[in-house]
């Protein structure tokens, strides 16, 4: 089962990988307040389109201005 | 507001959603072509005469046109316009590279062309799900890996810190289909248009599922999720029923998936002991996945009449409990006994059609009938009792498909395994494709229903369209409390 000595190094090194990343994600903080996390996503949006999530919806001449420099 | 004056001015402050726009069309597009070839397949199943002796519509080359053009046309680019969408709207970010972003789209579809072209001509590596030849390798290499600069270049330059989860299932659907492609797809150019497989015999045979297993795992399960995540607390305006759980779900998941390609060996020249490795990691997949399905589902707790009225919250429920029943056929079909019955039988094809119909076309549908009109300027579809309409016409053409696999499947199973006193086979092979003729015409039935669900989509993302405009979105100005 020669293909084994390739794909169980990868494997262990996928592995390794997503506990370095586990790591990172622990450690760095995103696991903190989660249940407000997992709210974030429905706030501001008073319009029904998706503008974004706990942050003010833009008037409609700075939108204008935001286009034209976007351009 | 003061302080964000010098902001407003940076090109950064609108929301890049023309390869959004581009994708979610296209992916609608492809699924009406995709389904609509899968008809065609099921008749000739029925009728083998429809092949009319003409190579390049036969069934043989035909399958794996059907397969691509569901999973990586209408599948991918869904994935690629959800994921574009999800990853702008929760980091508050307009995508990293636009134009790179565009060119995703552009190659994707070159991709989807080049397959629609090469595969009735019968050019094919013979690996399932990896039927495209080498130079179409090459190319859909260099567009994922322009897929991952974008995504993760968008998740870098994001102004909200935590990184919500449905972008972890993106994220690992990303990378983890960039590994599994490159290694499987490694093969020596003969010509142009023929390569041989790096690997040889039973070695082959083994990345191939290590390969077809995790891209169902990654591309059909990880990627949706990521969809599941976003789409249905936004359809149902509530918070995912438990967040805590959703990051467990998505760790365990990606912890254990890899393993389990080999359930799909069982019986052959692959040592017996890589075949139990599978047989267990597919057993100890049904947790995390049903962890994920009961709190998909459960987002709707406590808001349950929200299913009556919203047919679009009826796509994506839906499509939960056929990713439930699926993640618990799929482990129980990986067990050897059991397999013994059920491999090589239609079962296998119902299994997967539960799957693809079920959870990874409905939930789809659903997010597109929520991503398609915000794109447009406008909060819903054109017509909602036709998405109504499309919800019945699919579910009743996924139920008459996969009960007429699953009676077929056994049924086969049974009829390959009865053997007489004196040892001899009670019935020959073709006596069980007589037998199963009934079934290939509901199943037929079932698919006819599918398809034409999808015309009425595409009908209605026509209209919507029609009666919208492309508006740009502004990127909300970041609240102080996580700036």
């Amino acid at each position: 089962m020669e293909s084994l000595y390739l794909l169980i190094p990868l494997s262990v090194g996928l592995v390794l990988l997503i506990l370095a990343i586990f790591g990172w994600a622990l450690h760095g903080g995103q696991f903190e307040d989660l249940e407000r996390e997992g709210a974030r996503i429905l706030q501001a949006d008073s319009s029904g389109l998706d503008v974004g999530q706990g942050a003010a919806a833009v008037s409609a001449e700075e939108l204008k201005d935001r286009v034209q420099s976007a351009k | 507001m003061a302080p964000s004056a010098a902001m407003t001015a940076a090109p950064q402050s609108i929301y890049s959603d023309q390869s959004i726009r581009l994708f979610a069309l296209a992916a609608v597009l492809w699924g009406v072509v995709g389904m609509l070839v899968g008809v065609v397949i099921a008749a000739q199943l029925t009728w083998p005469e429809l092949n009319f002796g003409i190579p390049y519509i036969s069934y043989g080359r035909l399958r794996p046109l059907h397969t691509n053009a569901v999973i990586f046309a209408f599948g991918g680019c869904t994935l690629f316009a959800t994921s574009y969408h999800v990853v702008q709207r929760t980091c508050q970010a307009r995508l990293f590279m636009p134009k790179l972003a565009l060119f995703t789209f552009i190659g994707w579809q070159v991709v989807i062309l080049a397959a629609a072209i090469s595969l009735p001509m019968g050019y094919t590596q013979g690996k399932e799900y990896a039927e495209l030849e080498w130079p179409i390798d090459l190319l859909i290499a260099v567009v994922w890996v322009s897929y991952a600069v974008v995504f993760f270049g968008t998740i870098g330059m994001r102004k909200v810190r935590h990184i919500y989860v449905a972008n972890w299932f993106f994220g690992a659907f990303i990378l983890a289909v960039a590994v599994l492609h490159i290694v499987n797809s490694a093969a020596i150019p003969a010509s142009l248009w023929k390569s041989y497989s790096a690997y040889a015999g039973v070695q082959d045979a083994m990345i191939q599922w290590w390969y077809g297993h995790n891209a169902v795992g990654f591309f059909l399960t990880a990627g949706f999720l990521g969809i599941m995540y976003y789409y249905i607390p936004k359809q149902a305006e509530r918070p995912v029923y438990s967040y805590r759980l959703s990051i467990v779900h998505f760790w365990a998941l990606i912890f254990t998936y890899m393993w389990a390609g080999p359930h799909h060996l069982h019986y052959t020249a692959l040592p017996d002991w890589a075949q139990s490795i599978g047989m267990i990691f597919s057993l100890v997949l049904l947790a995390p996945s049903w962890g994920g399905m009961i709190n998909g589902i459960m987002t709707l707790s406590g808001a349950w009449h929200k299913l009556r009225d919203d047919p679009i919250l009826k796509f994506l429920i839906v499509s939960l409990s056929f990713y439930g029943m699926s993640t618990f056929e799929g482990p129980m079909m990986s067990i050897k006994t059991v397999n013994a019955l059920s491999h090589y039988t239609d079962w296998t094809v119902g299994h997967v059609h539960s799957g693809a119909l079920g959870w990874v076309g409905m939930i789809s549908m659903g997010a597109l009938y929520h991503l398609i009109p915000r794109m447009y300027g406008k909060t819903a579809m054109y017509s909602t009792r036709a998405i109504e309409t499309h919800f019945w016409v699919a579910t009743v053409g996924i139920v008459l498909y996969i009960a007429a696999m699953w009676i077929a499947g056994v049924m086969q199973g049974l009829m390959w395994r009865a053997v007489n006193p004196d040892g001899t086979l009670v019935y020959t092979f073709v006596e069980s494709v007589k037998a199963t003729f009934p079934y290939y015409v509901v199943r037929l039935v079932g698919g006819l229903l599918y398809l034409s669900g999808m015309l009425i989509m595409a009908w209605n993302v026509v209209m919507t369209v029609r009666s919208g405009s492309a508006v740009p979105t502004a990127i909300p100005r970041v609240a102080a409390a996580h700036a």
